[in-house]
């Protein structure tokens, strides 16, 4: 099972700025193990996060993307108090999401 | 009367069924498997191909676009803080590229409207290269490069 997404979201003015730390294994499918063999690709494709039910930002990624993902990015019309919803999906099917409330 | 209408429910099942099997094969609603997750673009190799496959053909070089928090030299190549912001009015999409990557496409984000066109985030590279970061506002493609690199085994050679 994966471990929680740290989510930071604050508000300045009228833009809030959301930090997401992800934890996965970002595994490529070019590495090989000890006994020479490929480690399978496993890694996030889609990111989506909303914001009162609206999207935000969706995200596609490839292999490409660090183990434990960071992100960050800002929008408007978020205000203090109010839920910002991340999920992600990754490519054996595993999801997560994860709630923070803006600051 | 009723033969009629079998005929029709016949005729329409065989369509229906028919939609299912381009559906399978791709040729419909490529649009919509595209805002899941674009394998083509994500699995090709070179260059114009991975540009092709994400639909900008031969993007515009552009000064509003903008490298941030991206070092010259990466000590280590498996963390490699990107940001992107474009100064692009109706900016929709911003996009990683790593020219040297064994698949180029790093990143897709879509901003909708009220999204600021800025990203940050983390991305591998296996050696020295140059980053793309295309950028899709009002339709148009624009691209800004900049060459980062990457010193392996901290060595710092």
């Amino acid at each position: 099972m994966s471990d929680p997404m740290k989510i930071r979201a604050s508000v300045v003015g009228d833009v809030t700025e959301v930090k997401v730390l992800m934890s996965h294994e970002m595994e490529t499918g070019q590495r090989k193990d000890a006994q020479g063999q490929t480690v399978p690709a496993w890694f996030i494709q889609n990111v989506v996060v909303s914001h009162n039910g609206k999207t935000v930002l969706a995200a596609q990624w490839g292999t490409a993307v660090s183990k434990n993902p960071f992100l960050s990015f800002k929008f408007k019309g978020g205000a203090k108090g109010d839920k910002v919803s991340i999920s992600w999906t990754d490519n054996r099917g595993d999801k997560r999401t994860d709630e923070a409330v803006i600051a | 009367m009723i033969n009629r209408r079998r005929r029709k429910v016949l005729k329409s099942g065989g369509s229906a069924a028919l939609l299912g099997v381009f559906a399978a094969a791709g040729w419909v609603g490529p649009a919509e498997a595209q805002s899941q997750w674009n394998k083509t673009a994500f699995d090709s190799h070179g260059l114009p191909e991975t540009m092709k496959a994400l639909g900008a053909g031969d993007p515009t070089p552009s000064k509003d676009v903008v490298f941030f928090q991206t070092p010259e030299i990466a000590e280590n190549g498996a963390v490699v803080p990107i940001g992107i912001t474009s100064n692009l009015p109706k900016t929709e999409s911003i996009a990683i590229l790593i020219e040297k990557n064994p698949n180029i496409l790093a990143a897709v984000f879509d901003l909708p409207a009220g999204t600021e066109a800025t990203v940050s985030t983390r991305v591998k590279m296996a050696q020295s290269s140059n980053i793309h970061a295309l950028v899709k506002a009002d339709g148009r493609y624009y691209v800004a490069t900049k060459e980062v690199k990457v010193t392996l085994g901290g060595c710092g050679g």
